[in-house]
């Protein structure tokens, strides 16, 4: 599904990613977890496509089903099958979630060569994953995001993976914000959402959200690289001791 | 960032899609103005004395006259000798029904999505089409004849209908009001007069569509539309151009009259020609547009959709004399290229409790430079007049330029004016986050200008609005730097 194999990125010419590696076969999930301003929304942005964020293309690379993603645009690697759920979901006024979101599936089936869903089927279609992710139904005529609390906010960007139906779905801070009740529904969504076919990249700060989506494998991120991988045990120990013992860990490596 | 620069340059050099010529034989004046060729092109019309009379007089006024230049607009005088002030197909004289009409006009309507035909016309709305300087056809007359409706072209109401247009022409835009308003009042030829009576809801969408299809000619249409007590009726502008180096002149005026209760919606798509990226050709578009509100609860709202045309200078107004009568503005106003356009509306409260709202939306990409101008003004017998004002700019780029000067004249304490006003870049996050969702960078910057501009969209009617928005996509295609 996605190999990632020496990645190395920057921002501003500040180097963040520092030779990172991640294997994500079809149907896993994975966390990442790690202290804040280690890296975790680079890597999702990254992998969006987001021009911001430099890649050096001479070290390492990344495949996604096949082929090289770090080649592709944004649009053309949503269309591959890549969603990120944004740690800071974008408003746009003036344009209903719904008609954004019938363009946006409507450009990715095109791009398949399949036919386009008229208004009629995807209003229906929607309403049913609204359902799957217990919202509300007037928040298909409300404008994307706009005037939305950070927990809507969160909850359409499920919304959304729900209705794009990605190969791999990259969730950034997705449960940060959210009280208990919001964060048991966004799990449940996605809970409902796992397939044998589909992948999730879970980017969190806490282990709460592992209460609630069963990893298969966790990965600590610190100083730009995967430093630790286990099962969920790794997320239950973060919880306990904190990022700390990692970075003595760390820091005691011989270099 | 340079690449980036490369492909708003390539996709803000969109084609115009109407500018296409008819081949056509017309009958044309040789270029100049004087009495002598007011006085033909009156008779050609075959008008009545007093119509001649009327012109002469506005030409007399006209001469008086300065060309105004207090707009943000630079362009050289043109030369109102080295224009034909009139211009008609050969085969266009009064069809008396569609089957007459030739060929190669109804083709041309066609080509630009107004199939004249009556049968094969979309339901809901009437058409009378302008070719230069004539009407070469005008729908569903008589199914509105019943109604008591008169839609039909200007011309024909100076022959048929004498009493009203001699009642009601110059009512609200007199023959002296500005300089382009006189230049029109002399030469116009062209337009549709529509009569509303009392009581009556038109049962369909009334619309003029205005091709300029001659060389070196200028257009100058009037419009008249009177809506009596009680009536309602909406009423829709298209119009193209073809591609030419030289610039072409277009003055036209449209006046509207409410009486009590009655209600006119008037929107404007305008896509005239509007030169290349270098500036050269592109229609000159001057044009008065005003609407009295002369009934008490009477209502006028004006929509417009401006992107084409290489000058613009409009202020469609309305004049709010009934007590409770109430004045609305719409506009989206896009620019690229080397386009510019100054254009806003006046609101004048004269009438107690009349209320204005005023929405513009301004786009601006590539060298273009767009402004709006407004004024509200309370009249001293206006009690409790209340206006709201909103003005946003969106920027495409860093060079071009948008500009916003709201004139406010209140002489009643007891009215309230608000304005808002806000000039902003197009959101390089909104774009990613449409992209990550499979929207390509194009469709995302029509998406998000759509979304900008959706509180004027929503006003139009939604064949129009269909339009619109699809305007607006293909002339802004990824004009972001
Ligand atoms: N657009 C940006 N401009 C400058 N620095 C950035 C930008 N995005 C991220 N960074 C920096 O990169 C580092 C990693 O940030 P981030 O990936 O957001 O961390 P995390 O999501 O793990 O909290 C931080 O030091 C942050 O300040
Ligand atoms: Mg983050």
């Amino acid at each position: 599904m996605l190999s990632i194999v020496d990645l190395y990125a920057s921002v501003n010419d500040q180097l963040i990613l520092k030779g990172l590696n991640l294997q994500i076969n079809p149907g896993e999930v994975h966390a990442i977890m790690g202290p804040n301003g280690s890296g975790k929304s680079t890597l999702a942005q990254v992998l969006a496509g987001h021009e911001n964020y430099t890649v050096d293309e001479t070290r390492g690379s990344v495949v996604f089903q096949g082929e090289d993603l770090l080649a592709l645009s944004p649009e053309e690697r949503a269309r591959q099958g890549l969603f990120l759920a944004f740690q800071y979901p974008v408003e746009i006024q003036g344009i209903t979630n719904s008609s954004f979101l019938q363009t946006a599936l409507n450009e990715i089936r095109k791009s398949r060569g399949e036919e386009e869903m008229d208004a009629l089927d995807f209003a229906q279609f929607l309403k049913k994953k609204m359902e799957l992710v217990e919202m509300q139904e007037d928040f298909a005529e409300r404008f994307v995001n706009f005037g939305f609390s950070g927990g809507e906010k969160k909850r359409n960007e499920i919304l959304q993976l729900a209705v794009l139906e990605p190969a791999l779905a990259i969730l950034d801070e997705t449960d940060s914000g959210l009280d208990i009740d919001a964060l048991r529904t966004v799990a449940s969504g996605v809970n409902r959402l796992r397939s044998p076919q589909r992948s999730f990249l879970l980017i969190t700060h806490y282990q709460r959200l592992l209460d609630y989506i069963q990893p298969d494998f966790v990965h600590v991120l610190y100083d730009g690289k995967l430093i630790q991988s286990g099962g969920k045990e790794l997320a239950l120990k973060l919880e306990e001791q904190g990022y700390n013992w990692i970075r003595e860990a760390e820091e005691t490596l011989p270099a | 960032m340079n690449q980036k620069n490369i492909e708003v340059q390539e996709m803000v050099r969109k084609r115009y899609e109407h500018g296409w010529t008819t081949a056509i034989e017309s009958d044309s004046f040789d270029k100049g103005l004087n009495e002598d060729v007011i006085v033909a092109l009156s008779r050609i019309k075959n008008e009545p004395d007093w119509m001649t009379e009327w012109r002469l007089n506005a030409f007399r006024l006209w001469q008086q006259m300065e060309i105004p230049r207090w707009a943000k607009l630079v362009y050289p005088d043109p030369d109102f000798q080295d224009i034909s002030y009139y211009s008609a197909p050969k085969s266009a004289v009064s069809p008396r029904s569609l089957d007459e009409v030739d060929p190669k006009l109804v083709e041309t309507f066609t080509k630009l999505g107004i199939p004249l035909e009556e049968q094969k016309r979309l339901s809901g709305v009437a058409v009378d089409a302008v070719f230069d300087s004539v009407s070469v056809a005008t729908t569903h007359q008589q199914i509105l004849k019943r109604q008591g409706i008169i839609f039909c072209p200007i011309s024909e109401a100076i022959q048929e209908h004498p009493d009203l247009v001699q009642k009601y022409l110059g009512s609200v835009v007199p023959q002296g009001d500005n300089f382009y308003a006189s230049l029109n009042s002399a030469v116009f030829s062209g337009g549709s007069f529509v009569y509303i009576p009392a009581g009556v809801t038109c049962p369909m969408d009334l619309s003029t569509y205005f091709r300029i299809n001659a060389k070196h000619t200028g257009q100058f249409e009037r419009t008249l539309i009177i809506a009596e007590e009680g009536s309602k009726v909406s009423y829709l502008e298209g119009c193209t151009a073809p591609i030419r180096d030289e610039n072409q002149l277009h003055a036209a005026v449209v006046e509207l009259v409410a009486h009590k209760d009655a209600s006119i919606r008037y929107a404007t798509v305008q896509n005239w020609y509007a030169g290349d990226d270098d500036g050269k050709g592109g229609i000159y578009n001057f044009v008065t547009k005003r609407g009295a509100c002369l009934g008490d609860r009477s209502h006028i709202s004006w929509t417009q959709i401006e992107t084409g045309s290489a000058i613009t200078w409009k202020y469609p107004s309305c004049l709010l004399k009934g007590k409770g009568s109430v004045g609305e503005f719409y506009s989206v106003a896009l620019t690229k290229g080397k386009q510019q356009a100054d254009t806003g509306t006046k609101m004048i409260h004269t009438g107690a409790d009349t209320r204005s709202t005023i929405i513009s939306k301004t786009i601006s990409a590539g060298k273009s430079d767009s402004s709006y101008r407004g004024l509200v003004r309370v009249m001293p017998g206006a009690e409790n007049a209340r206006n709201y004002t909103q003005c946003d700019s969106l920027l495409m780029g860093n060079d071009c330029g948008a500009h916003t000067w709201p004139y406010i004249d209140v002489r009643n304490d007891s009215a309230s004016v608000e304005h808002e006003a806000s000039t902003s870049k197009i959101n390089e996050d909104q774009l990613f986050y449409c992209q990550s969702r499979g929207i390509d960078r194009e469709d995302a910057i029509s998406l998000v200008v759509n979304g900008f501009c959706k509180e004027v969209l929503d006003h139009l009617p939604m064949e129009f609005a269909v339009e619109a928005s699809r305007l607006l996509s293909v002339t802004l295609e990824g004009s972001v730097g």
